[in-house]
């Protein structure tokens, strides 16, 4: 049924549900992931839908507070882009921050050289955040801690897109890197 | 008299059993804390995850309240979970319970201490001070290596790594090392 939702496509780690909607009940796909946004780049420059589109993407949604999920995942990103060798020329890599309260640009700069340098963040108003999230079905939500500071509940799933912008597959949180690396080559071949 | 002696005894035990946190294992009353390591953070991190196990040999239950270290603001014990691709993370209210005769385990996918601002990148190789508390036991100190892996191995630094060294995602707990 998912899978039907994007066409062909491969996806990989499909558990009950591959993606859910912003709502408090996690809601199966019906398709139409993505759609136009306007962000803020780590550099502070403008990024928005058309910086990506005629290349294939590789995008997550993160935040920097996040101890152990993030950072994991963006390890295990520069080194599928590494492992891809000249084929990564390809692929456009986006973290976008799902806590741009905390998240600025300068932030996410710092926090990013730990990573693979050709992986670009992104954060905006939380009104922009919104926006992106809604259309790519990510899940977030701002829980208040004790004591007045608060985490973030998010969809932990790795988004590729092809060149057209139209989901392609989704990496599911602790999915073997095998599987993985087969997803993007298809990807980059554009057969995804 | 009797008492000097039995304070002589206690004193003894302290010094052989637990004061001192030893890398493989430490302990502190019927407390035996291993395998602690520190998740290394990318630059400028504002959190970092702490993980170990602890086992109880008492008779009686004990509770992880917090910890301290130089090396951060503050630390709280956070319990992570996993559902339908959605990650939460949560203060555990009131600390971790260690049940008598039972073991708990602080890892990936699950518990975690959580360094809340850490004062400087954490590198792998580094290790970490922290001081546990604990409702019945007390405090006990203990050095944390910073590493990628439960092993205690000392990997390469976040996004530096090679392919096969890197950490494994999901619930199981991470390792540094494949060949
Ligand atoms: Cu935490």
């Amino acid at each position: 049924m998912i899978a039907g939702a994007v066409g062909a496509a491969a996806l990989i780690g499909v558990g009950e549900y591959t993606m859910i909607t912003r709502n408090e009940m996690p809601t199966p796909v019906t398709g139409g992931v993505g759609g136009a946004f306007s962000l803020t780049r780590d550099n502070g420059a403008p990024f928005t839908e058309r910086d990506l589109l005629g290349k294939p993407a590789m995008i997550y949604f993160g935040y920097t507070f996040c101890p152990e999920v993030c950072p994991t995942t963006l390890t295990h990103m520069s080194a599928w882009l590494r492992a891809l060798g000249p084929a990564a020329a390809d692929l456009q890599t986006v973290f976008v921050t799902i806590d741009p309260e905390r998240d600025t640009a300068a932030k996410l700069k710092e926090y990013l050289s730990g990573f693979d340098p050709r992986i670009i963040g992104l954060t905006g108003t939380p009104a922009q955040i919104a926006t992106i999230a809604r259309d790519y079905k990510v899940y977030y939500k701002k829980v208040p801690l004790p004591g007045g500071s608060y985490t973030m509940d998010h969809s932990s799933f790795v988004y590729l897109m092809d060149a057209k912008g139209r989901l392609a597959a989704l990496i599911e949180y602790g999915e073997k890197d095998s599987k993985a690396m087969a997803a993007l080559h298809k990807l980059l071949r554009g057969k995804a | 008299m009797v008492k000097f002696l039995a304070l002589a005894a206690a004193a003894a035990m302290l010094l052989a059993g637990g004061s001192a946190a030893r890398a493989a294992t430490a302990r502190v009353g019927a407390l035996s804390i291993s395998a602690p390591w520190i998740r290394p953070t990318p630059p400028g991190a504002p959190t970092a995850a702490g993980y170990l196990n602890i086992a109880n040999a008492g008779t009686t239950a004990d509770r992880l309240v917090g910890a301290t270290t130089p090396a951060a603001a503050s630390v709280e014990v956070h319990e992570m979970s996993m559902t339908g691709g959605i990650m939460k993370m949560r203060p555990v209210p009131g600390g971790l319970a260690i049940p008598p005769g039972g073991k708990v385990a602080l890892a990936p996918g699950s518990y975690h201490l959580m360094l809340i601002g850490p004062k400087h990148r954490l590198v792998a190789g580094q290790s970490v001070m922290m001081t546990l508390i604990f409702q019945h036991a007390g405090k006990l100190d203990v050095r944390f290596p910073v590493a990628n892996g439960a092993d205690g191995k000392a990997g390469a630094a976040a996004g530096t790594m090679t392919m096969g060294a890197m950490p494994a995602m999901g619930t199981k707990p991470a390792r540094a090392a494949k060949p």
